[in-house]
This record gives structure tokens, sequence and C-alpha cells, in this order.
């Protein structure tokens, strides 16, 4: 089994930079990522975009070249198509690439997994046809790919960012519904106004809601009471907006409000986790440079709380700096001089969030849902489910999965874990720390029992 | 026939033959098989086999599974695969279980 | 007196026993522990398995196969009290066997287990080829099995949640989130929880699992009960592969196929590893090669509440008469007798089982 003296997971700005980086201070470096190409889900494809897609996604999306083209180092292998199922003690890593099971070991790790959409469970959800609004980039970045008839639906700058790309594209959405409310943005510029003055981003946010307004795509602002009809597949939104009940047919659906740390990873190797208010999700405990309670393990990127790429980016950096210092190729004090132009970049990065997460909150219907919605996809349990399960006791999540199921299916409760705490807390008027989360466990993706099989003679620790 | 598609493809490819749940479509090859099956018209990956509900693509980055389709008798996420030429798509859990040792 | 009895444990095999004293118009709490505690209910395989139990102590293959031949009621009941279906299915189950030799060894033990059960032990030795007509994807390495007519399964998951709605239902009182610190008797027994809170109780019955290691002695039991670590598998969900359970592999409810487990001293560390992960893949593989395409999407290591002899411990404690430990590693299978038998033991009628050899005097201070 080969040994590096780091493992990176994730090949986003986070794994991307942390590797390149890690790699320049003689670092042996595995960039593990289950896509066929760098870039993460914020810069997919990047490598292999037209000019057509290009003009579409604009600069930020191809500004993540500068990043891929650094990963062709004599000390990164990158190892693409690798879907990591276990991490263990030492440090052992367990993936599957092409159908087959394989292992490699590493002095110490770097989780980069990024962030997932925040679970937006809503009536109808389960229908073909409805998506969230990261696949509908993803269908555009990675295939050109793009929806003809799609509502947006819930709050936040990336429903602006994809609006504004479909505008350019030739097919705008039918219609915009957003769940904040013209008080969020108010109580946003009241406390955290002052933050976003002379934030770059804010410019560029104005002109997507210019280019949206100019193309005459309807904005819904304050929507509630949010269902997705149809019965093999989306038909149609119907919402409620100023007292008036609206009902917009599409064929696709596009979901977003806000997105979470990717935890699972982190979870299953045991790192604590804390609820983060602002960001209405767990995020991990981490010092300065991203390392965990579990010796030699960092977190770099949105899996260790949202900031957004440029901030995944240098957090990888920072992460990259105290790993060249840890394996006595830095000195501290070079790390520390190095660090400050960083630490500021990314305080500055950072410094909109406060700002985003009080204009955009969550749609508050969609994290305690109603009885009859289902909240766990592939098990198919419901809200109503996750209540009855309070009232026969189950005080967390793990006793509730053990009671109904929510959280079993193949995707191991990435998309139904914060609503089952949720649920969990509100009927028994606890914090979401009280409440806790799944216990994840491997394989962190499905790995076939013949795959597993075939590892039975890996002994860890045994040469190549 | 191919179905008409709520999707659109921006670039042009040159297409190789798939077959899905038996219906023969022209995929771009190389492309994520599960956003060229959308392109294609299939609105309809697979039922649950809880309830039997329809599903389709939901998040596109191998973090949902309900793009689930069956490929040479394994289970897979359709959004983790490439178009290749002569690929055999099914909806998983539509057959019998295959035993090569008969 | 708040209540005839508290229990300490709120896991199946707590629950069972609430059950049965509630049915019988006693006044039970239930102290149960956290989400994160250590639940073996929780972890279990779901058989309900007579073949290989006491082939070195009768009385508790009899004691397996009484609660076996009451299941089907316990479970019936359960279910129209509660409306939860525990999917028993008790067809038999096998023992596979990838070697004449030890196949012939295991028919010999089980041969003379069936003279001294006064041949109450159904079984048949099926070939290869007779076992492939009942289980057609059957691997070509198992030269044969042991069906064995009392055994089967059930969902021990759906067990545990009918058998907290029940309780429930029939007015227990259960605590949640409580850690018990202390049992005394001044006069009445006294419970107290680490959050402060005390129940008093007529009697006390310490069904905690391996919390009972620490707490025994308090009550002054010996407790000898330490955990072993099974990992388990389950895979997506397929369709009909396996008829009937094996301690290899058994096809749940709802359509996963269910591969176990190995058996580890480890303590308390209930992780899972590739290593315990593959080698229980590749035994599931020689006996059903279909396995091999399956998608495994679920692991978890529980820890099994182990005697030093394997068998159960029920005791009244000599220091504190009123209490009882109740302790085993097969609290599914044992469940029914549980809960209708063994309040007749703990209310002391004449009724009661005869559990003498499953005393703790078994184990000689040494």
């Amino acid at each position: 089994m080969k040994r590096y003296d780091l493992a990176v997971i994730g090949a986003g700005p986070a794994g991307m930079a942390t590797a390149a980086d890690a790699a320049g201070f003689g670092l042996r470096v595995a960039l593990l990522d289950e896509q066929p190409r760098a870039g993460g889900q914020i810069y997919r494809d990047v490598d292999r975009e037209s000019a057509e897609r290009a003009a579409v996604l604009g600069a930020e999306y191809t500004e993540g070249k500068r990043l891929t083209a650094k990963l062709s180092h004599d000390g990164i292998d990158h190892i693409s198509r690798a879907v990591v199922w276990a991490i263990e003690d030492g440090f052992y890593i367990s993936y599957t690439r092409d159908g087959k099971g394989a292992q490699l070991a590493a002095d110490r790790v770097v989780l980069a997994t990024g962030a997932l959409e925040r679970p937006m469970p809503v009536p109808g959800w389960t229908l073909p046809g409805v998506m969230t609004a990261g696949a509908g980039q993803i269908l555009l970045k990675q295939s050109g790919v793009l929806a003809r008839n799609a509502v947006l639906v819930g709050s936040g700058p990336l429903l602006y960012l994809i609006a504004t790309q479909m505008v350019r594209a030739g097919t705008p959405p039918v219609a915009l519904i957003e769940t904040q409310t013209r008080a969020d943005l108010k109580r946003a510029l009241r406390d955290f106004g002052g933050a976003i003055r002379g934030w770059p981003y804010m410019a560029k946010g104005l002109r997507m809601l210019a280019e949206i307004i100019r193309a005459r795509v309807p904005r819904y602002v304050g929507a509630s009471d949010i269902a997705v009809e149809g019965q093999e597949q989306a038909e149609a939104v119907t919402f409620v907006k100023g007292g008036k009940r609206h009902r917009i047919a599409c064929d696709t659906v596009f979901l977003h409000h806000g997105v979470v740390p990717n935890t699972q990873a982190a979870r299953a190797v045991g790192v604590p986790h804390r609820w983060n208010t602002a960001q209405a999700c767990f995020a991990p405990e981490l010092d300065a440079w991203g390392e965990t309670a579990v010796s030699g393990l960092f977190i770099a990127g949105d899996g260790g709380g949202i900031g957004g790429a440029k901030a995944a980016e240098i957090a990888g950096r920072l992460t990259a700096l105290r790993l060249a210092e840890a394996s006595g190729r830095l000195a501290k004090a070079d790390r520390d001089r190095r660090a400050m132009s960083l630490q500021a970049a990314w305080r500055f990065q950072r410094a909109v969030r406060p700002f985003l997460d009080t204009a955009y909150p969550p749609y508050w219907a969609a994290l305690t849902p109603g009885d009859e919605t289902i909240i766990c996809r592939c098990e198919e349990v419901t809200a109503g489910d996750i209540r009855r399960y309070a009232k026969l006791g189950c005080q967390g999540p793990n006793q509730a999965k053990a009671f109904g199921r929510a959280g079993m299916g193949p995707c191991q409760g990435r998309y139904c874990g914060l609503t089952v705490t949720a649920l969990l807390s509100e009927a028994h008027g606890q914090t979401p720390d009280e409440t806790g989360y799944f216990r994840i466990r491997p394989p962190l993706k499905p790995v076939t029992v013949g795959e597993l099989a075939a590892m039975e003679d890996t002994a860890p620790g045994t040469a190549e | 026939m191919k179905p008409a598609s709520p999707f659109l493809e921006l670039d042009d490819a040159s297409r190789v033959d798939v077959v899905f749940d038996g219906m023969p479509l022209r995929l771009s090859d190389g492309a994520n098989l599960a956003a060229a099956l959308l392109a294609a018209g299939v609105s309809v990956f697979r039922e649950t086999p809880v309830s039997g509900a329809p599903r389709a693509p939901f998040c596109m980055m191998g973090a949902c599974f309900d793009c689930l389709v069956e490929i040479d008798g394994v289970v897979r996420q359709a959004c983790m695969v490439d178009v290749s030429d002569g690929l055999i798509v099914r909806k998983p859990l539509s057959g019998e279980v295959l035993d090569e040792t008969v | 007196m708040e209540t005839d009895y508290a229990i300490v444990g709120g896991g199946v095999v707590g629950l069972s026993i609430a059950w049965g004293l509630l049915r019988r118009g006693r006044t039970v709490t239930v102290i149960d522990g956290e989400d994160g505690s250590i639940r073996a209910s929780r972890g279990n395989f779901g058989l309900i398995w007579v073949q290989s139990k006491g082939l070195k102590q009768p009385r508790y293959a009899q004691w397996s196969q009484r609660s076996a031949a009451i299941w089907a009621e316990f479970a019936n009941e359960l279910g129209d009290n509660t409306g939860t279906d525990v999917a028993l299915e008790q067809k038999g189950g096998y023992d596979l066997h990838f070697s004449e030799e030890t196949l012939q060894a295991t028919v010999a033990q089980y041969e003379t287990l069936k003279q001294q059960l006064d041949g109450n032990y159904p079984f048949d030795v099926l070939g290869h080829n007779a076992l492939r007509k009942e289980e057609p994807h059957i691997g070509p390495k198992v030269v044969g099995a042991i069906l064995h007519h009392q055994d089967g399964h059930a969902n021990p998951l759906r067990l545990l949640m009918a058998l907290a709605a029940d309780v429930r239902r029939m007015g227990a009182r259960v605590l949640t989130g409580k850690t018990v610190t202390d049992v005394a008797k001044p006069d009445a027994f006294r419970v107290t929880c680490a959050d402060g809170t005390v129940v008093s109780a007529a009697k006390v019955v310490l069904a905690a699992g391996l919390g009972t290691a620490q707490l025994g002695p308090k009550l002054g039991f010996k407790a000898p009960v330490r955990p072993q670590r099974g990992q388990v598998l389950i895979t997506e969900k397929m369709p009909k592969l396996i008829n009937r359970p094996s301690i290899y592999a058994r096809q749940v409810n709802e359509g996963g196929i269910q591969i176990g487990a190995t058996n580890e001293e480890v303590g308390t560390d209930d992780r899972v590893t590739q290593r315990g992960l593959s080698g229980l893949a590749a035994d599931a593989i020689a006996a059903y090669p279909a396995l091999a395409k399956a998608q495994l999407v679920r692991s978890w290591g529980a820890l099994r509440v182990m005697s030093p002899d394997g068998l159960p411990i029920y005791e009244q404690s000599a220091d504190m008469p009123g209490a009882y430990l109740v302790t085993c590693h097969s609290g599914i299978t044992l469940s029914a007798a549980h809960a209708r038998l063994l309040p007749d033991w703990l209310e002391g009628t004449a009724a009661a089982p005869d559990l003498e050899v499953f005393s703790e005097a078994r184990f000689a201070v040494s």
C-alpha cells in the first residue's frame, strides 16, 4: 500500500489549493476526488468548457483554471473517480475506483468535501423535475444542459446567479419565487450593512438582479406555503404571496435555500460538531488552521463552515502552511508571517456572510415541514412520522432512525439529517446540539459487496 | 421514439447508441449519463422500492442517490457515470437477481 | 411508593419485561438512556434462533425453544395493540457449511442434544442439491446445511418500536435521557439518576445491557458481562434472493440483505473496520455469489452483551431482595419469554419458570 505525507479528499477550491501548496512545500500528496476532472462543484469541468458555456457562466467560473493548472505537480497524485468510503486511524483510506476497491495510507488527512444544498422538503419535492439549484448549475457547467421551462424557488444569491446564466443562454426562468422577505433585507442592511460596503460581489449581485429584471423574469418575494404539483413529474409550483395563491406551470423546479457543510466524512471519523445558529447548520470544530480534535485530521473550505469558493481556497492555503510546519518543512515564524495576508483575505471573504445569512434566511417552513411532507427521500419518511417517534421517546435522531428508517437509505441522511434534528428539537424543546445528529459510519458511499470482498487480503500497513 | 425534452443542450457532440429501459437513444459521447438522459427526454429514472414513486436526478453531485440506474447488474448513480457506446441502462430492481454461477 | 417496578434499561429486554408486568396490572417505570447510549437493541441481527444454542446446557436450548414457540402469539398481540407488524417469519433457518467435516461434526452435536431434549429438536440435513432447491441462489462452495425448523427471524427495530408504543399505551412511565448512578434500599428501592431524578419502587429489574457491569455490584450482583463486537452489513433493497435466514445472511422484510457478523473482543470500540467488513463480504459471497454485485449501503458495529459462558443471567439479589438482574445476548429470541414467562418469576408465582441454572452461582469466584 502506498503511503503519502498527505491525503486530500475533494478536488474543489479548498482541496486543490491545499494539495498544490502542500506539494510546493515538498509533501507527497494524494488528491482523491469522485469526479473525472478536478474543480469540485463550483468549478466543475472548468478545463473542458466550451466557448458558449464560458460566455454563459462568466469569468468567476473560468477563474477555476488557475487552480486546476497547479495540480500538474510531481508531488501530487490526483486520483480521480475515486469514491472514498472509509477513513480509519493511521490514516487508511479505502476507496472504490473503476469498480475496484483500493486503499492508501497517509500521515495526515485534509477533508475538503465542500457543501451540500440545504435540504428543502416542501410538498412534491421528490417528483421528477424537481432538482436543487446546484444541480441546475452542474447540468450547465458539466454538460451544457439547460432547463427550458424552469421555476427557481427559495432564497439566496445562487438563485440570481443561475437566473442570470439562464437569461444569457436565452432560456430565462419562468419565474423566481423567493422566500425571503423585504423585512429580512432591511434587517440585514441595518445590522450588517457596514460590513458589505466595498465588498466587490455586492455590485455584482445588483448587476445580476438588474439583468433578471431587464429580462422581465417575474419575481415573487416573500412567498410562502410552497408546494410542487404533479403526478409522474413536476407540473407546477403553487405558493401564497400577498395573501393570494398563485400557480405557475413549469417542467423543472430548482430549489435552493442555502448550502450547508457536507459533514459526512468528518462525522464518520469522530470530529466534534457544533450548531452554528447564524448559518443554521452543524459545523465541525476547527482551530485557525483547520485542524480538528482528531489529531492529524484537517478540514478546509465549505465543509468547515460556509464561506464560498474564495474563502475555501484561502482556507486550503492556510491549512497547507500548518501542514508544512507540522512536517518540519517550514519554520513556525515563517508560517505565521505567510499566514497574515491570507488570514486578512479570509476575513474579508467571510465579512459578507452575516449580511447574506440575514438577508436570505432559510425558508422556515422547509426546516420543520408539515406532517405530510416526505423528509427522508430514500426511505420516504414524513415529518409526521418523526413527530410520532418523538412522542414514543426518541430524544435524538439515532433512535428515530431505528424506529422509522429515516437516514438508513443510500444517501445516509445527507438530505434528511438536518430536518430530523430540527423536528426532534422542536418536539422536545431542545437545542440542535442537545438533540444531536445521526451517527455516520462507513461506507460513506455505497460499495459493492464484491469490491469489499476483493479487499479481504489488504491488511493495513502491508507494503505494496 | 425520442421524447420531447424539457432540457436544451448547448453543445453539439458526437453521438453514440445507448439503451435506457429498452428504449434506444443517441446520447453525447463521454457526457454525464444523468444529464444526457435528461436531455434526451427521459423524465423518470426509476421507481422507489418503498412506494413505487417515480424519481429522477435531484442533486447531480453524487449525494442524493435519486438517479439510480442499473448497469451490468450493478445499481449505480447515473450522475457518476459517463456515456459510452453500447451502454445498456435499466431501471434498478426491474428484474430478478442475476445469478452467474448457475 | 411511586411504582411497583423500576426497570433500568429501555431496550428490547427491559421493555419486554415491562410489557409483561404491565399486562398483569403492575405499575412500571422504565428508566432509559440517551440517544447515543450503547444499545444492542439497535444493532442486533434479528434472528429468533434455536439451533446451536445450549449444546453444553440443554436448559438454555429449552428456554430458547419455549420463547420461539410463543413468539408468534406475542407478535400478534403487539401487532393488534400497536398496528406495527414486526415481520416475524418462523419457517426455519440454516446453519450453512463449507466443508463436509464441519457439517457432520455439527450434526453429531445436534443428535446428542436432541436425545437430551427427548427428541424435541426438529432439523433436517440438506446436501448441496437439496439446499439448492430451497435456496436457488446458494453458491457452489456450500456443501450443505442444517435446516432447523424452530428457527426464524423478525424485524428487531420494529419490535423495539412496538414495545415502546405498547408499554406507553398500557400506562408505563418511561423516563428517557437518564443515566442511573445509584440504587439503594433504605426501605423501598431508591433509584438515583445523574440528573437528580429519583424513582422509588417496590422492586427493581436491572436490564441495562452492558451498563449492568457497572450498576450490578451496587445491588449485590457480580454482573460479569463484557462487550463483544459484531460488525454487520446491509445491502440496498433487492428482489427476493434468500428464503430462509442463516447466521451469514438474511433478507429483511424491507428487501435489504443483512450480512453478519464478526465476534471481536475489542472492549467498547463499536466502530467498523475495512478488514472486518471485507471478511464478512467474502463469506457472504461464498454463500450467495449473486451478492457480489449488491451495493452495501450501511454497516455498523454492535456490542453483544456477553456473560462468561454466553448464557443469560437471571438472578435475584441476595443482598437486596426484590432486585433482579436480567441479561442476555439473545434479547430478540428471548423477548417473548421475557414478556410472557418472566413476570411469573419476578412475581414469585407458582407458574414461575425454573431459571436456577441461569443464576450467577455458576460463575465461581476465582
